[in-house]
């Protein structure tokens, strides 16, 4: 098992202490869109600002583990002001990189490397992965995002 | 005169012997689910070794065996349980949800229409509500339910309201988050007083004090083998007789009849009728010596150790985290078992648990599917440490030194 500080990096903590993006968007023209992790009460709300093909702006409320509100937090960050198709592609990088796969879980358990520069920030949740039930926490936020943003277009 | 030793109780279950992060195993998870003894893996080892065969079907020499073996398993638990009518009163299934289901679909569906009432209570296990909402949906029942006390025990102040005209109480013999016991003989007096029966979830008291189903009164109870130190997939569904054979069957298939033609079936009598397709044989086995094994220790001396470890538990997170790690539950040890569920000041309980797991502490963060009482006392989850007859004060030592770390790194 990976030691406890790859799954706490500072920067992970810092986010869970001082949320970035927190707060309410007006609805419209902002879109609203809750998640929910079932299995430990984690609970996300995202309000979306899409003008365009750009995500303007985003504002987040909720309440869970830190793993969950730091990728928020650091999801927001990443995200927000950018395309849909940079949006889009950076949850798919994130998808990727939270995803157990055989040879990772190989023998010894070392992660293959995997090229996270391209995420910045988001790199130092690389971790937990290493941590296979927290992956769901480190999720909820994007999984949400990625709701919202479907539900929008069909507005 | 029993001599009751913890620490022989750990030496006995081979999950202690084993180190997590180069730590000694610090178990405070009984509540999920128990460690069981060597006795229970040895049985059932011996079982596969020597006598394995399908049960009530061949007539050579293990397959009689076998039978023995798990029809022996359900007299073990009729005596266990003190039940009046024995073993034809005994059903095994998968676990206490199963039961509850079982109660739900076949005793509940075959006489509930629309308006009948089930009293549960706001401590339940999702395992006894969600089967009674089933059944207002298909069935138009009525689901009605005793408020928890800021004492964190049951509000009895409106029962009498509450139980009018209701046909089932359904309650937990000791909530999964709060520790706390219910007294079951004066809630099966409530419920039989007002035409009620009265059904125990027992998975969290059976293993942790004595059940008495005839003293008490109860006329239905579920329990799960896991959690009385014996195998998973294995659970047990008692009614009493003249309640049981009024009851249809509610999974259908093979072992469960008496006749089948090509326009119809016909039931088995008795507990086989409940028991469709090829039961849990080596988990009964394994609930067998599991049986045996809490008999050894005295259930009675298990429940005061429990209570001793918890009140030291008590004393010790007041004072050392002085209100920074709150215990929701009751403070006292009267009618109180072996959990702890603990809100931990600025940190989360997935967090709490995943630091207290790099000190070889085993917790278990979440709502505990109890999330009508989370909501009660504005909660989305805890973290909770429960005890077992292994466990120890050293057990507590482990936990206060994680909770120490968790604070610290949070801060």
């Amino acid at each position: 098992m990976a030691p406890l500080d790859d799954l706490y990096r500072e920067i992970i903590l810092d986010h869970y202490r001082t949320p970035r993006n927190r707060g309410e968007l007006a609805t419209p023209p902002a879109h609203r869109v809750e998640g929910f992790n079932p299995l430990c009460g984690d609970e996300i709300t995202l309000y979306l600002e899409l003008v365009d093909d750009r995500l303007v702006d985003i504002k987040m409320t909720g309440r869970g583990c830190s793993i969950s509100q730091a990728s928020a937090s650091l999801m927001g960050a990443a995200v927000r002001g950018k395309t849909l198709a940079e949006v889009r592609a950076a949850l798919e990088r994130f998808r990727q990189l939270m995803t157990v796969t055989e040879t990772r879980l190989g023998e010894g358990g070392e992660p293959e490397p995997l090229d996270v520069r391209s995420l910045g920030e988001l790199a130092a949740l690389a971790g937990v992965v290493k941590f296979p039930v927290r992956i769901k926490c480190a999720l909820l936020a994007w999984t949400t995002l990625a709701q919202g943003l479907d539900e929008a277009r069909a507005d | 005169m029993t001599s009751f030793s913890p620490a022989r109780v750990r030496a006995d279950v081979p999950l202690f012997h084993r180190l997590v992060h180069g730590r000694p195993l610090t178990y405070l998870d009984s509540a999920s689910s128990t460690l069981p003894p060597r006795a229970v893996i040895e049985a059932m080892d011996r079982y596969y070794e020597r006598h394995h065969a399908n049960v009530h079907r061949g007539v050579y020499l293990t397959a009689e065996e076998a039978t023995a073996d798990y029809e022996g398993a359900r007299a073990a638990v009729a005596r266990f349980i003190n039940a009046p009518g024995g073993a034809e009163e005994v059903v095994f299934t998968k676990n206490t949800t199963e039961s509850f289901n079982l109660l739900a679909r076949s005793w509940g569906a075959s006489r509930f229409g629309p308006g009948d009432v089930v009293v549960v209570t706001e401590m339940e296990h999702h395992a006894n509500v969600v089967p009674w909402f089933q059944l207002r949906d298909s069935h138009g029942i009525e689901v009605r339910f005793i408020p928890v006390g800021d004492d964190f025990r049951l509000d009895l102040t409106d029962v009498d309201r509450r139980l009018e005209g209701a046909k089932l109480l359904s309650v937990t013999g000791m909530s999964n988050v709060l520790g706390t016991r219910n007294d079951l003989a004066a809630l099966a007096r409530l419920a039989h007083d007002h035409g009620a029966l009265l059904a125990v979830d027992g998975a969290q008291s059976v293993a942790h004090g004595s059940t008495d189903v005839a003293r008490d009164g109860i006329d239905f109870l579920a329990f799960s083998g896991h959690k009385m130190l014996g195998p998973t997939g294995i659970g047990v569904f008692w009614a009493r007789r003249s309640l049981l054979e009024t009851m249809p069957p509610f999974l259908g298939g093979g072992g469960m009849i008496a006749d089948v033609r090509t326009d119809g079936f016909t039931p088995a009598n008795g507990v086989a009728r409940f028991e469709a397709g090829t039961p849990p044989i080596a988990e009964a086995v394994g609930l067998h010596a599991a049986v045996r094994y809490l008999e050894g220790l005295g259930p009675d001396v298990v429940e005061a150790h429990e209570r001793e470890l918890t009140r030291d538990a008590l004393e010790r997170l007041e004072c050392t985290f002085a209100g920074r790690v709150r215990v929701i539950g009751p403070r006292d040890v009267v009618d109180r078992g072996g959990v702890l569920s603990l809100d931990v000041e600025g940190v989360h309980p997935h967090d709490v648990a995943q630091v207290l797991d790099q000190h070889g502490v085993c917790v278990r963060p979440g709502h505990h599917c109890a999330k009508p009482l989370m909501r009660r006392f504005g909660l989305a989850a805890t973290a909770r440490a429960s005890f077992g007859p292994y466990s120890l004060p050293r057990d507590t030592d482990a936990l206060i030194e994680g909770l120490g770390h968790a604070l610290a790194l949070f801060a």
